[in-house]
């Protein structure tokens, strides 16, 4: 099978669905109306609520739900078989990822642009509420910790990225300086940053950085690890326009271009898949398809992660309803494009079968590093550059998205950490810096404690990432079921993605909890269990806000 | 100009500007509302040393000073001379 005709399907999927699908959901199911006054017009006040263009918010959310989550998910999931992937991957984006952000913006446009917690707390209960912010901290731990390791693997595989990844820190850092400090023309500055960007990439290959095998006693993934926590917890401290803020920016431009390059090279090489349909021939351990695949790609297929952003700054700035259609769904199929990237990079661009199987040596094992891998090899032979610079582009596009994310993930912890600080009157933790203490702190935990010392088997935590993902999307699912119940309209267009991510959770949540136990791994039993408690307390509430809503409006189904 | 290009120009700026503005908002009024305790210290009956100074940016601060006694959680103005509600 060719990766071109991969290509095309998927690209035909996923025009089909943003053409007839999302209309057909906007107009008769969602009824989006040009007349609704959105609370950007509403409460205007050119800090929150500030009514933006449409391509410009597109860029703003589809760059915020982007990270490094849809390359390595679909990157690792390929170990069953392209055809799965491929599958769950298009048609989940098109019924339930597309359809999943564009009602959460809807939703919280019509509850005047409050975040997707708070509406919750109005739409279903205020116990909706409080487990919501549960889910939410345990998906920013979960996150924060799988990209660490995700990253240190990076660092360790590929040496030539190392001084490209951190020099563009050092980029970002002088682009903030010269845009608030010396309020410097925004475009020169960005093509400035990019350009050093690509020269620190261009150099990388030929000062390549190692750690030595042992750093006072530990490896080098411990050793990136820690180093990489350490950063996280300055970077979060520091004001954000020094560093967040341009990062974030330079990042999101680079997505742009890295993914050009290689949507460009697929197109020129045409390379033929290597990887089975079906991988019949999976190495032991690895856990069954279903519903494992389901929440191995979360993000890229449908993540709750999105309802976030949806609802946190997409909703506040939305100029027409009408344009949560484009904004929220074409997001999706943006992400959706990504991650139909990462599946052809880590399928076609190895030479040879065996050469695949030996990637793909064990469940977890390949991810990020096929990608990068694969991926590079397809983008050497197509825009005619040396495989270890093409090899160092992608890993400094997978490794900033990492990074980016991780950054705002352990400030975000902070903030919780603060907010509890509040609630039950412990004055120390409201302090910034023993927040951010806690917040890494909880991270490392996760990091060490579920994968070893070594730093090496963090991996194992992303199916639990996963099941947090989709039990997040869940929520988000119920709440607009119930919205659509209210407005007479038929539900069962959410309904059934609803269902169909409840019991994949819960089916994989049980399947995991018994690996864990066989691995006496007691952290991850733990949290697993956690998970578990959310998911059924989220199906009953489920349940039981559906039967007092269908008393008082008999829905159409 | 362009119009198109000036229309790229502008989305970019927005690309850069828009996701932080609330933080920096936020940032940038904190550091203000210290400042207006500073200056209205005075007839808040703190000895402020410098009030010499500061008396004269009052007229430059009342536009602003409703909103900020508000948000220093004072529904009514506290200065008992000066009634902006």
């Amino acid at each position: 099978m060719n990766a071109m005709v991969l290509l095309l399907l998927g690209l035909a999927g996923l025009a089909g669905g943003f053409f007839l699908y999302s209309k057909f959901i906007a107009e008769r199911i969602l009824k989006l109306s040009a007349d609704f006054k959105t609370p950007a017009h509403e409460f205007e006040d050119g800090i929150d609520f500030v009514p933006t263009n449409k391509y410009v918010l597109w860029g703003h959310h589809f760059t915020s739900v982007a990270g490094a989550a849809p390359i390595v998910g679909p990157a690792i999931a390929v170990i069953w078989g392209w055809l799965p992937a491929f599958i769950w991957v298009i048609v989940g984006t098109i019924f339930l990822a597309g359809v999943h952000d564009m009602s959460a913006i809807w939703a919280s446009v019509r509850n005047k642009g409050q975040s997707i917690a708070s509406i919750a707390g109005k739409v279903l209960s205020p116990k909706a509420r409080s487990l919501m912010m549960v889910v939410v901290f345990l998906l920013l731990l979960m996150v924060n910790a799988a990209f660490a390791v995700v990253i240190a693997n990076m660092m360790v595989a590929t040496p030539s990225a190392v001084v490209p990844v951190w020099g563009a820190l050092v980029v970002a850092f002088i682009i903030g300086q010269a845009i608030y400090k010396y309020k410097l023309n925004l475009p020169v500055v960005s093509l400035v940053g990019v350009v050093a960007l690509y020269l620190l990439i261009l150099i990388g290959p030929s000062v390549p950085i190692s750690l030595p095998d042992s750093v006072f006693g530990m490896t080098p993934h411990t050793t990136w690890i820690i180093i990489l926590f350490t950063y996280a917890a300055i970077a979060s401290m520091l004001p954000v326009w020094m560093l967040l803020q341009p990062r974030d920016y330079i990042n999101g431009l680079q997505l742009f271009i890295g993914l050009g390059l290689l949507y460009f090279s697929f197109i020129v090489v045409a390379p033929d898949v290597v990887a089975p349909m079906f991988n019949t021939n999976t190495p032991e351990g690895t856990p069954s398809l279903v519903p494992l695949l389901f929440v191995t790609i979360a993000c890229g297929a449908i993540s709750g992660f999105h309802g976030l952003v949806s609802t946190g700054t997409t909703s506040k700035q939305l100029n027409n309803e009408k344009d949560a259609r484009f904004v929220g769904y074409f997001g999706s199929v943006g992400e959706g494009l990504l991650a139909l990237a990462a599946i052809l990079a880590a399928t076609a661009g190895f030479a040879t079968l065996a050469d695949w199987e030996a990637m793909y040596s064990g469940f977890g094992k390949g991810g990020v590093a096929a990608f990068v891998q694969g991926g590079g090899a397809i983008m050497s032979e197509g825009i005619g550059i040396s495989p270890e610079l093409s090899a160092t582009v992608l890993t400094v596009m997978a490794a900033l998205f990492a990074g980016t994310t991780m950054d705002t993930g352990v400030r975000l912890q902070r903030y919780i950490f603060q907010e509890w600080g509040d609630i039950y009157n412990l004055n120390v933790l409201k302090k910034g810096w023993v927040a951010t203490l806690f917040a890494v702190g909880a991270c490392l935990l996760l990091a060490f404690g579920a994968g070893g010392m070594d730093g090496r088997g963090g991996m194992i935590i992303w199916p639990l990432f996963g099941t947090t993902n989709q039990l997040m999307a869940g929520l988000t699912l119920l709440i607009v079921t119930v919205m659509l119940m209210r407005q007479k309209s038929a539900i069962r267009y959410t309904l059934i993605p609803l269902i169909f991510l409840l019991s994949v959770t819960f089916v994989a949540l049980l399947i995991q909890l018994v690996d864990f136990y066989n691995k006496s791994n007691w952290l991850l039993i733990i949290m697993d269990l956690i998970i578990l408690g959310a998911t059924i307390l989220v199906t009953l509430e489920g349940i039981s806000v559906l039967k007092r809503e269908w008393k008082k409006n008999a829905p159409q189904i | 100009m362009h119009p198109k290009f000036k229309a790229f120009l502008e989305g970019l700026d927005e690309f850069y500007h828009a996701p932080y503005r609330r933080t920096l908002t936020a940032a940038y009024r904190d550091e203000n509302d210290v400042f207006m305790l500073m200056v209205f210290a005075e007839q808040l009956g703190v000895p402020n040393p410098v009030s010499f100074y500061t008396m004269e940016l009052l007229p430059f601060m009342l536009e602003e000073f409703h909103e900020w006694h508000l948000r220093m959680g004072m529904e009514k103005s506290p200065l008992g001379h000066f009634g902006c509600c």
